[in-house]
């Protein structure tokens, strides 16, 4: 069973219908840790020493935020500007993340149909993440397609309710370490068949 | 008679107002300036005032209970009983060292070992007026010096007691009457058996203690709704006279009485009332005990012996000095403590008065005797401040903690100069920090241990009372950018930052507050950078509170800041209206309508907003 590390970014958690929905899935999961950074550092002052053993004893980083104007919330890139050292994530001798899988599971109030060429928000989900795929990339972690919650605004409970579900798979999917190749091609881990099985597991 | 009244007080606080200033021009003390005029105004000078000068002294020994009662509103209970041992040890080694010492050169001089020992008790006390007096004006009060000097007065005003009741033992005639008002009263329980004297002497201090709680704050409360200010006055005199006639009556010392019945009412709301009210009162009739005691030096015994009077001053004063060096050396007092202790307590005290003249009507001592010894106390008082200020500006500087030491400063020290004023609790922390950073500040502190210890650790430090102006110029305010003050006495503190801001207007002053009123009082002055010493505590207090009943840690952070914000506003908005009700009203009501003004507001601005960001429901609506 390969050990998961959720690193949650929410400044408003506790107005977030979505994203309750979705931790209650996986915050009390057995080989998860749920790493709740504003709760852990209201201060912004990041304990570096320690996020570095919490990464060294996790095979799977997860990035899990809401998408504010394109980005990660600012404690997020925080967590990325102070615990990614040179020299230790990546540099010279830098190899710790080494094998690790890296992805970004996020949020998004606009629905997946306007972030594209012809949307409003003319990119997509894919391209606006490049920053998180290059620096996963730097510490030579393997990106994986992100996992999207999106169109918040409109969700029904059923759906929510679906996304939640698949939310629950795709940690069943990488605590069973599944092999990689039949999620690059999609450009979402939404997609992948696995979690699309119906109920069927 | 009422003219003649008239005149004497005019006399008196003509004396006062002439004298006193004068004193402290000079840089003396402000007893020293009550003593001189009563020398002056006495009636071996301009002898405007005769022998009403004892009556004068007895009526002003009210300003010896005053103060000793207000001393005890500012030691709260756990306090002194943490006092305890100091206070048995040092003044226990202090009386009985004296006495034997004083008895066995006395007996040497071939006196009567009766007469020795009476006269050893005298000179065994030192004056609580002038000691305590010295030590509050130089603000000293929290140092070893200061409790340990208290400390020794607190076990004299207690042992007097017994000497009072021992003197009557070495009477040569059976049944001395005892004529004098004042020892009539004292000793109204002379006759009933010892078991019944001992009882009563309990069972008064359990009144005053009950009374305290249970007597007098109700009483106070009641009229303090009625709004009357001089029903205040009033009674907080009432409490003082009803302590001091009730201690009288049973033979116990009126100070002591004051002193326990102030530490009972330290923890009550009317705390800051009775001191404020008090506090005029303590003052003039301190100064007219000092006028007193300065009258009362009989200059045609000295022209008749000058020097035996100087040898006996001189030999009293080396006696109690080396004693007082000996006990501070046995509890490891530092230096520059010693010779403070020593040179403070070496006078007589006040209490010699009432001894002498009580074992000259037993006729242990004859009217010489009586009038050398009346004298010798006198003059030591008006030496003893005398030779604190030769101790303080010559001796000192020189022994011991030093004022500055030379070390060298490197540049940039020199020029972003930054003065840290007070190393205490908060000060410290501050200096820290500062260190930490890299920022070496100039220290001043007037805790001699803590001046050495602080050296040793390397820094810049100035020993002394920083209100003191050349101190404050040989630490270097003049190039200072910055200077801190951390000092826990608000007075203290408010009458630095007017001094600097008249002065040194340059220097920008961050200045610690205790509370809201006394940063208003700062504000008011125009000092922009206000520290109030528990708002970020109490703020962060309560922001962990609301984490536990289940916020989030981020929200409440920002929340706390917003209030912290918010508070400060309100601070500056309130002080502007607190200008305008100054003087007349009573503090504590003051304090409460400053509450309320400030609840109000809070009343009027709701709950702290809610933060905006983030929140999705406006753009859920829109859609």
């Amino acid at each position: 069973m390969k050990r998961v590390l959720i690193l949650f970014a929410h400044p408003k958690f506790e107005q977030s219908r979505t994203n309750k929905a979705l931790v209650q899935k996986v915050n009390n999961r057995e080989g998860v840790t749920f790493h709740d950074l504003y709760e852990r550092y209201p201060d912004f002052n990041i304990d570096v020493s320690l996020e570095k053993k919490l990464l060294e004893r996790h095979d799977v980083v997860v990035w899990h935020h809401p998408f504010y104007w394109y980005n990660c919330p600012p404690l997020m890139k925080q967590w990325i500007d102070v615990v990614l050292e040179f020299g230790w994530a990546y540099g010279p001798q830098g190899n710790a993340l080494e094998t690790k899988k890296c992805l970004n599971v996020i949020t998004t109030g606009g629905s997946r149909d306007i972030y594209c060429s012809e949307g409003n928000n003319h990119y997509s989900v894919n391209e606006f993440l490049r920053p998180f795929e290059q620096t996963a990339r730097l510490c030579g972690m393997q990106y994986l397609p992100p996992f999207a919650v999106m169109g918040t605004h409109k969700l029904s409970t059923q759906e929510l309710n679906h996304h939640t579900h698949q939310y629950e798979l795709l940690m069943d999917f990488l605590q069973k370490d599944m092999p990689v190749g039949d999620v690059e091609n999609c450009a979402f881990l939404n997609d992948m068949p696995e979690l699309n099985k119906n109920n069927a597991t | 008679m009422s003219g003649s009244i008239l005149i004497q007080a005019i006399v008196f606080l003509a004396g006062a107002i002439i004298c006193v200033p004068l004193a402290k021009k000079l840089g003396l003390s402000s007893v020293l300036g009550y003593l001189l005029a009563g020398i002056l105004i006495g009636p071996y000078m301009l002898g405007f005032v005769g022998e009403e000068g004892d009556d004068i002294l007895h009526f002003a020994e009210f300003g010896v209970v005053m103060m000793l009662f207000l001393i005890g509103l500012e030691i709260e209970p756990k306090n002194f009983w943490k006092m305890r041992k100091t206070i048995l040890g040092m003044g226990g080694a202090q009386v009985v060292l004296t006495i034997i010492v004083s008895c066995l050169v006395l007996i040497l001089m071939d006196l009567d070992w009766k007469v020795a020992l009476t006269i050893s008790m005298a000179v065994a006390l030192s004056s609580t007026a002038i000691t305590l007096q010295t030590i509050k004006e130089k603000g000293l009060f929290d140092t070893v010096y200061g409790t340990s000097s208290f400390s020794i007065l607190l076990f004299q005003d207690i042992i007097v007691i017994l000497m009072l009741a021992v003197i009557p033992l070495l009477s040569n005639v059976e049944n001395a009457p005892a004529t004098d008002d004042h020892s009539s009263a004292t000793f109204l329980l002379e006759n009933l058996p010892l078991g019944f004297q001992a009882a009563a002497i309990m069972l008064s201090v359990v009144f005053v203690i009950v009374a305290g709680r249970y007597l007098i704050v109700p009483i106070m409360r009641r009229v303090a709704t009625t709004r009357v200010r001089e029903l205040l006055t009033a009674s907080a005199l009432l409490i003082v006279l009803g302590i001091t006639y009730l201690m009288e009556l049973v033979g116990l010392s009126p100070a002591l009485g004051a002193f326990l019945g102030g530490v009972v009412l330290a923890t009550s709301e009317f705390k800051h009332e009775l001191e404020s009210t008090l506090e005029p009162f303590k003052g003039l009739l301190l100064g007219l005990f000092f006028m007193a005691v300065g009258a009362s030096i009989n200059f045609i015994v000295i022209g008749d012996n000058p020097l035996m009077i100087g040898g006996l001053v001189v030999g009293v004063i080396a006696l109690k000095a080396i004693i007082l060096f000996v006990v501070a050396t046995m509890f490891k007092l530092k230096i520059d403590q010693k010779l403070l202790l020593a040179i403070g307590l070496a006078q007589i005290g006040e209490f010699a008065f009432v001894l002498l003249s009580f074992a000259f009507q037993l006729n242990i001592l004859d009217s010489v005797q009586l009038d050398v010894m009346l004298v010798v106390t006198a003059l030591t008082m008006t030496l003893a401040p005398i030779l604190g200020m030769v101790n303080e500006r010559l001796v000192l500087p020189r022994i011991g903690t030093k004022e500055y030491e030379k070390r060298p400063i490197d540049h940039i020290a020199k020029t972003h100069k930054v003065i840290l004023v007070g190393f205490g609790h908060f000060g410290s922390t501050v200096g820290r920090f500062l260190r930490a950073s890299g920022i070496e500040a100039t220290i001043l502190d007037q805790d001699s241990n803590r001046v050495d210890l602080l050296r040793k650790m390397g820094f810049e430090v100035y020993y002394g009372d920083a209100t003191r102006m050349d101190l404050l110029e040989s630490a270097g305010i003049s190039e200072a950018k910055i200077l801190i003050c951390a000092i826990d006495d608000p007075d203290t503190t408010i009458y630095l930052a007017k001094m600097l801001k008249e002065k040194y207007p340059q220097v920008k002053l961050m200045v610690r507050a205790k509370n809201r009123n006394d940063a208003y009082e700062l504000l008011n002055l125009g000092i922009e950078n206000v520290y109030r010493e528990s708002l970020e505590t109490s703020v962060k207090l309560a922001g962990d509170v609301l984490h536990d009943m289940g916020f989030r840690k981020y929200t409440v952070h920002r929340q706390a800041q917003k209030f912290i914000q918010y508070d400060e506003e309100s601070l500056r908005r309130l002080a502007e209206e607190s200008k305008v009700n100054d003087e007349y009203i009573f503090r504590v009501r003051e304090e409460i309508e400053q509450q309320e003004k400030q609840l109000e507001e809070d009343l009027k601005r709701g709950l702290i907003e809610n933060d905006k960001q983030w929140d999705s429901e406006l753009m859920r609506l829109r859609e």
